[in-house]
Parts: C-alpha cells; structure tokens; sequence
C-alpha cells in the first residue's frame, strides 16, 4: 500500500500461509506508513493473531472459505479489518489468561495480544463469521503528516 | 526464517539451542519433537536457549508452556536461557515470566539444576 493510496484489501485462503502473509504485509504497510521498529513489531503480531483466529478458529481451514484482509489509512488511524466466514466467535467462553488457574494453558492469547499491542480492538461475531478491527494510532512525524481525504 | 534446533549435552543437562521463530505450524511443532525426544531418552533436565529466536507467536508462546508443563509432569525441569528483548517482553505481558525459571547465564542454568 502505497502512501497515497487509503484502502487495500486482500481475499486471502484458509491457510496456514495465509498468517504468514498477513503478517508480512502487515510488516510492510505499517513500516510505509512510518511506526517505528516496536510498532511495527506489535502491528504485524495483532494482525497475525487476528489471522490464526479467523483461519483456524473461524472458518477452521475451510477450502471453500475465505478471509478477507483490509488496512485503511483514516485521519490519524491504521486501521485493519480482518473477517472470516465461520459460524461466530462466542466472546463469553474466552477465559482471561492471566488468570492463576488460566496461566498454563496452551492457549487462549491470541486476542489479549492483540489488546495488549493495538489502541483499539473491536470484535463483532454473527453468523456470517466473525469481523474483527484493530486500530493503532499513528504518532510518528512521518506517518502522521498526510491526512486522508473523508 | 524456519525454526531450526541443535541439541547439546553439558554435565548432564540438554541444551537446545533454538533459532528463528517459535509460531503456529512448523516452528511449534519442531520445537514439541524435540522436547518429547529429549524426555523419551530419559533426559529430564532440559534448558531452551532462545538467544536466536527473534520472533514467537501466541501458538509459540502455548508451545512453551506446554514443553514446561509436559517435563514437569515426567519429573523433570525445564528452563529457558538468554531470551531476547521481544520474547522477554512477551513473557512479561503475558505474566508466564513468573512461571519459568528464566536464567542469562548458561554456566549457572547448568548449575541450577538439583
């Protein structure tokens, strides 16, 4: 995505290639838009996240299933939806995983990651799949210096 | 970069010295082989060196965990050494740093083991 350019989207597989490549185009869209190193790190890891979810736990590797992937640059946002086709997140059975009884389990991480690293982390499951947001605010001089058109 | 693991043994400890990243597919289930190999050879104290893993994952992160607690349950120890900054922050946020014995020293990982 180049600088210029407000909105990209990807229709991707259900993959294990598909999180790689997520994350990688992750990596280079937000280092485009100037975060700095950390930044870039904690983007790419949500998005990889986000992408696991929808490729295992949504649409559980489905051929005939796709996820989409969007980066938008709006005003002072990064903003990145990703869906998927599966039957919808039941966010009520996710346990907190810092929990002491919940500390050693294998898994159930992957959306406080994505909390932890990202400003904003929006999830609205229905029956359709599950579209997750994720937001970082851009701070940096250069990535923060074009506004987008409304 | 794919995960990649060397075993060592050095007076009666394995070493696994890990590189490249711990994530969901490959990498995890390189690094689940390898710890049950060392345990089926009756090697129950085990260090993880990550100096050279730079980037882990949230199934990464579950795959630690879960080499801990399966060497544990056989009796055993296992211990990480020389995590970097990325991995260690994610332990931390992840509060598992409280969890693993965590050492910056191979000489004194060795020696920690009773």
């Amino acid at each position: 995505m180049a600088m210029t350019e407000q909105r990209v989207s990807y229709t991707l597989d259900s993959s294990l290639e598909t999180i790689d490549n997520a994350e990688e185009k992750a990596t280079r869209i937000a280092t485009e838009l100037g975060f700095g190193d950390d930044e870039v790190m904690q983007i790419s890891m949500a998005v990889r996240e986000g992408a696991v979810n929808a490729v295992l736990h949504g649409n559980a590797y489905a051929p005939d299933k796709k996820v989409t992937l969007a980066f938008e640059r709006t005003g002072g946002d990064l903003v990145i939806t990703i869906r998927d086709q599966g039957p919808g997140m039941d966010l009520s059975k996710i346990p907190n995983p810092l929990a002491p009884e919940n500390l050693l389990k294998t898994s159930g991480r992957g959306i406080f990651l994505m909390r932890s690293f990202m400003d904003v982390v929006e999830i609205r499951p229905s029956q359709t799949g599950t579209e997750l947001k994720l937001i970082k605010h851009v701070h940096g001089p250069s990535a923060g210096g074009k506004e987008a058109s409304q | 970069m794919t995960m990649k693991v060397s075993s060592r043994q050095v007076d009666g400890v394995t070493i696994v010295d890990c590189s490249g990243r711990i994530t969901l597919g490959e990498g995890s289930v390189i690094l689940r082989d390898t710890v049950r190999d060392i345990l089926s050879k009756g090697n129950k104290k085990i260090v993880l060196n990550l100096q050279n893993v730079n980037y882990i994952d949230s199934s990464g992160i579950g795959e630690l965990v879960s080499a801990f607690t399966t060497t544990k349950n056989q009796g055993g120890e296992l211990k990480l050494l020389n995590l970097t900054k990325k991995v260690n922050d994610l332990l931390q946020i992840t509060k598992l740093y409280t969890v693993f014995d965590v050492k910056d020293d191979e000489a004194s990982a060795v020696k920690s083991f009773k």
